[in-house]
């Protein structure tokens, strides 16, 4: 058997898997790449590594040195992430968090000693990031990683997530996954566009802003800097957003494949599912879907045994990308 | 040829359109559906289109929960039934 130096050594390549069987069109094949297979729950935990080994390379962090603070804004995965990450290295992280995430994503933050700060929920995502702005103007001592503008963030998926895609299935022909940061899209994305470039990226998206009441205008919008930096809106053939109802649906059409995932796996899966039933009629496809997260960070929410509309209006508040 | 087309907005619009959460407006294009929204509630005015008359970048509209971005943009018709709905660009991750 097969030992590892450290837990850091098992992020990535994870498992792929057919969930054909949920796919509503004989000619389109579905799989699904497993990210919660990682050590930390997440496809984050790439992001999170790659952010603190490029920090060490370029002298920004000084492994071994103690008293070095990391701040980052995130909704959950990445905060988890970097949280495991830091607590095997010795740093310290600071995370700003929404407060309306699911509890288990709170405590996964305190299992590796993270300290949070709270951000409004009203405000979701643009809010962790705008306090975290503003801490990382006050205090340039801590390190801030800054996941939307950070390139180590896509190139993690552009020297990984992409290339055991196309090691497991060369074969593919459409690529579905979450918009948050962007970093999976556009890593992955490109990767596998420029292996095959009739290659087809779909991004997929909650409808967070409907209901984000903390805003006072769309002024206060936010598009990840590498998203524009990197060209994401010449990169993605089609974007598409998924409502809660859907995405609770098909986070339990999951588990009728054994699959347990997180809601926002849900969201990919019923876009990869219009996406099948869109091609041509014969027209032969070869679907992989990245499950961002497994479920284990979503049982309070009774996704998968409550009433669905009861779980799909819950969900409409709670942040789950 | 226009069409009756229902827009869904965000909290944030709301206010702009009378505390509606939805609105029905005559188009032939996406285009045509904010230039109505912008007529009919002025307040949204800098808020959807730019004084050019180009999509505001913090702002995302979908026809049957597609990104017209990704569609014909302004011009991406619209046709009886179609839901349109206006998202702020928000973060996630």
């Amino acid at each position: 058997m097969a030992s590892h130096r450290s837990i850091l050594d098992l992020i990535g390549d994870t498992p792929l898997v057919e969930v054909s069987e949920l796919s509503p069109n004989p000619a389109a094949r579905l799989f699904v790449k497993l990210e919660g297979q990682n050590p930390g729950g997440s496809v984050k935990d790439r992001v999170a590594l790659a952010m603190v080994e490029d920090a060490e390379k370029s002298g920004l962090l000084r492994p071994g040195e103690p008293g070095q603070v990391l701040l980052e804004p995130s909704s959950g995965n990445t905060g988890i992430g970097l949280a495991m990450v830091a607590r095997v290295k010795g740093y310290h992280l600071k995370v700003v968090l929404p407060t309306n995430v699911s509890p288990e994503r709170r405590q996964l933050l305190e299992v590796w000693g993270a300290e949070i700060l709270e951000s409004p929920g009203a405000e979701g995502s643009n809010g962790a990031v705008r306090i975290a702005l503003d801490l990382a103007a006050v205090h340039p001592e801590w390190v801030f990683l800054y996941q939307y503008a950070n390139p180590a963030n896509p190139r993690a998926h552009y020297e990984q997530t992409g290339p055991e895609i196309w090691r497991d299935c060369p074969e593919i022909t459409h690529f579905v996954a979450g918009l948050g940061t962007s970093g999976t899209l556009l890593g992955a994305g490109r990767y596998l566009k420029e292996r095959n470039p009739a290659l087809e990226v779909w991004a997929v998206e909650p409808p967070v802003g409907e209901t984000v009441d903390g805003l006072r205008s769309l002024d206060e919008g936010y598009i990840p800097p590498i998203f524009e930096e990197l060209g994401g809106a010449d990169l993605l053939d089609r974007k598409s957003v998924v409502r809660p109802r859907d995405s609770v649906e098909w986070v339990r059409r999951l588990a009728d494949a054994g699959i347990f995932a997180g809601i926002s796996s849900g969201a990919a899966m019923a876009g990869a599912v219009r996406c099948a039933a869109r091609l041509g009629e014969g027209q032969p496809a070869m679907i992989v879907v990245i499950s961002a997260d497994g479920g284990w960070k979503y049982l309070s929410s009774g996704a998968w045994t409550g009433d669905i509309d009861e779980v799909a209006e819950r969900a409409r508040s709670t942040i789950y990308f | 040829m226009a069409v009756a087309v229902d827009v869904r907005l965000p909290t944030l619009l709301r206010s702009q359109a009378g505390g509606q959460s939805s609105v029905t407006v005559e188009a032939a294009t996406i285009g045509d559906v904010l230039r109505e929204l912008v007529s009919e509630f002025p307040g949204m005015a800098g808020q959807l289109l730019n004084d050019d008359g180009s999509l505001h970048r913090f702002v995302n509209v979908y026809v049957n929960d597609d990104d017209v971005r990704y569609l014909e943009a302004l011009e991406t018709p619209v046709k009886e039934g179609d839901e349109v709905s206006l998202l702020p660009a928000v973060a996630g991750g």
